[in-house]
């Protein structure tokens, strides 16, 4: 099937062998940190005996694991679209890799032989302030592992800088905006690429903003004269830590506009509210971060509404562009319900339901109410489990070829459901118990709020149960070589 | 209705909505139409999408901005009960002497050591309010209790091993024309 797999992404066997690393990986990782996950809902249900300290270093990894890893997914379905239109360096690529691993074995080793559970938010001064419970070298184990992936990243953006601004001239235009105001727009002009230069404005700054704080708190740990500024340090952290997670969702969406137009045989090209909806959120990612400091009142006035004004309008790109967008490409289209197609709107489903909660969680009056409840978990896995990790299953599940034309496998969808429902139940179970006040990162929960735990404990049994299924069937298919690099015989 | 049921209740019923059109768009993708029949018809709706979302922002932005729902943090008036809350690993201390309902009292919330969350939970469990308790930093949350009883500080800022340990109750006394 050409028209699904073109010619022009047909990898060479070196380019295969690193793609593959990535998407194993992040398969494997996944699973894993979906485990820490169920044991520490089970924990808060009373059904599974786990100690407040180990509890607490779960969480950690979970949340440093799950936001690292959906970047390492997401960058290998930018890298794999991006380079059919410039050149992306293999070398880098695999140091990104490379650096990535390693800054995992720290934040393993940092968390888990360390006892560092100071959370993937590293808040100043928690990590150097633990009462004894860990110390200060493991909070700096800890820091130096993101050091490490944040170099990876970075390099890898700039990487993909080198290359877009060698085929486009600079980021602007690859990026769109000489088409904001006027001019015939280039119909021709790839929507990854748009992507793209958004994630590489936005992300270095991201990461760039994460190594001045990570830099910081790493002299502050071993010179302690060195007095940080409590909520200067909370700005910066959440600045990087919001831009880092967003961008992530930016670089997998890439597969939901180079993929859903194949399976429903309908282009889906650049247009000036597309481009003005990735210009927008390229400023509003950067700025839009002051809404996770409504809670600190020291802050000035304005940030606060800042906060809340520019969490409102960067929903608007969302509903309006892209999921609307991919609503329009399937409407009567014809489409064939393949796996891929079917995880693709599962994932348009979740970023626009999920970023409803989300969107009230940012005015000021109800985030009096909501702020650090499990109301916010609750949010946030709903466009994380049920809108990014679609993406990039899906994105898998194409590579391996094998729900093009053939029939799906019976197991393949009757995973896929079992995800959608444990999944949904998963994430209203969050947002239910943040309807009843329900404290986030507590280990131990009271008992009207343990009913909760354990309905979300047997959805997230399901859902892992359809992610081995799903890891499984694509880690076979990416290791036997996909339909993408070897068009199956007989064709 | 709590303010959290209302909160709730939205939430579903705009998720609910979004899932209807989702499916409501599945329903009809069998079918095959002219694409650009149907991206003349989207484009135009898109419109109306647009512009309704934008109203709807404006709307519940200017609603719910004023009166702005911080308490004013440099203010010369004084409330009439002030009440001192320091946050420590992994305790609340906090300024003893009655609180009475039915008279704003500002807690003027601070931490001695890291982050901690100051959040004032009803009898019932209920989230009434918070602010940051940060070290170096004093936020001052203006609260007032409209009933007697007995409240609870939760802690709602992850703060170390015994984070979720930090709880501390106090009592709300009837006010003085309430005694009367
Ligand atoms: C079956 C799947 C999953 C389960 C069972 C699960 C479970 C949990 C639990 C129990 C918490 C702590 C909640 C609390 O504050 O009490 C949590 C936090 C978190 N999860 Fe997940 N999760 C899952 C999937 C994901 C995914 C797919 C992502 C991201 C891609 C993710 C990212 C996070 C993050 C960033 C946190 C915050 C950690 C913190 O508060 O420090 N989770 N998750
Ligand atoms: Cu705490």
């Amino acid at each position: 099937m050409s028209a699904l797999h073109p010619g022009n992404e047909i990898l060479p066997p070196r380019e295969r062998g690193a793609l593959t690393l990535y998407l194993v990986t992040t398969l494997a990782l996944l699973l894993v940190l979906m485990v820490f996950g169920l044991l520490m809902r089970m924990a808060q249900g009373t059904w599974l005996h786990v100690p407040p300290t180990l509890f607490y270093q779960l969480m950690t990894a979970h949340g440093a694991g799950m936001v690292g890893t959906v970047a390492l997914g997401g960058s290998a379905v930018m890298w794999y679209f991006l380079r059919k239109y410039v050149s992306l360096s293999l070398p880098i690529f695999l140091t990104n890799y490379i650096l990535f691993m390693l800054g995992a074995v720290l934040l393993l080793a940092a968390t888990f032989l360390g006892h560092y559970a100071g959370g993937w938010t590293f808040l100043y001064p928690l990590p150097v302030k633990s009462m004894g419970i860990w110390s200060v070298g493991a909070a700096a184990l800890f820091m130096t592992g993101y050091l490490l992936i944040g170099v990876g990243f970075l390099l890898f953006y700039l990487d993909a800088m080198r290359a877009v601004i060698r085929v486009y001239g600079n980021l602007g235009r690859a990026l769109g905006v000489q088409w904001l105001f006027g001019g015939i727009i280039d119909k021709t002009h790839p929507p990854t690429v748009v992507a793209s230069a958004m994630v590489i404005i936005v992300n270095s700054l991201g990461i760039l903003g994460g190594a001045v704080v990570l830099v910081m708190s790493l002299l502050n740990a071993y010179a302690p004269e060195i007095v940080l500024s409590a909520l200067f340090v909370k700005n910066l952290i959440y600045f990087f830590g919001h831009v880092f997670i967003n961008i992530s969702i930016y670089m997998a969406v890439i597969a939901v506009y180079e993929l859903l137009p194949r399976y429903t045989g309908r282009p889906w090209g650049v247009s000036r509210p597309f481009l003005w909806g990735w210009a927008a959120s390229t400023v509003m990612v950067l700025i839009v971060y002051p809404h996770h400091l409504l809670m600190d009142f020291a802050m000035p006035r304005w940030a606060a509404v800042l906060g809340q004004i520019i969490s409102y309008t960067s929903g608007l790109p969302v509903f309006t562009v892209t999921a609307y967008g991919a609503l329009t490409n399937i409407y009567r289209s014809g489409v064939r319900w393949r796996l891929p197609a079917m995880l693709l709107i599962l994932s348009m489903f979740g970023w626009a339901a999920g970023i409803i909660p989300a969107i009230i969680d940012a005015t000021i009056s109800v985030n009096r109410v909501m702020h650090n409840t499990l109301w916010v978990p609750g949010h946030f896995h709903f466009y994380l489990l049920l809108g990014v990790l679609p993406m990039l299953l899906a994105f898998m599940y194409h590579l391996i070829g094998g729900e093009a034309d053939r029939p799906d496998r019976g197991g393949d969808r009757s995973a896929f459901a079992l995800y959608v429902l444990g999944g949904l139940a998963f994430v209203l179970m969050f947002l239910a118990g943040g309807h009843a006040s329900v404290p986030r990162r507590w280990a131990v929960h009271e008992s009207g709020w343990q009913f909760y735990d354990q309905v979300a404990s047997v959805a997230a049994a399901v859902v892992i149960v359809a992610m081995l299924w799903f890891t499984v069937r694509l880690c076979r298919g990416l290791l036997h070589g996909p339909a993408a690099s070897a068009p199956s015989p007989g064709r | 209705m709590s303010f959290q049921d209302s909160i709730w209740l939205t939430t579903l019923v705009g998720i609910t909505g979004v899932a209807l059109v989702f499916l409501y768009v599945i329903s009809q993708s069998g079918r095959q139409e002219e694409p650009s029949a149907v991206q003349a018809r989207a484009y135009a709706l898109r419109r109306w999408v647009f512009g309704g979302l934008i109203a709807l922002g404006v709307v519940v932005t200017g609603a719910s901005l004023r009166p702005f729902p911080i308490a004013p943090q440099h203010t010369l008036q004084p409330a009439p009960q002030v009440i001192r809350v320091v946050g420590h690993q992994w305790d609340w201390q906090v300024d003893s002497g009655p609180i009475q309902a039915g008279i704003p009292v500002a807690f003027e919330v601070t931490s001695a050591d890291v982050n901690h969350g100051f959040g004032i939970y009803d009898a019932d469990g209920h989230l009434l309010g918070q602010s940051q308790a940060m070290p170096g930093v004093t936020n001052r949350l203006v609260h007032t209790f409209t009933q007697p009883g007995k409240y609870r500080i939760l802690c709602l800022e992850y703060c170390g091993l015994a984070h979720h340990g930090m709880i501390l109750e106090f009592d709300v006394v009837a006010g003085a024309e309430e005694q009367s």
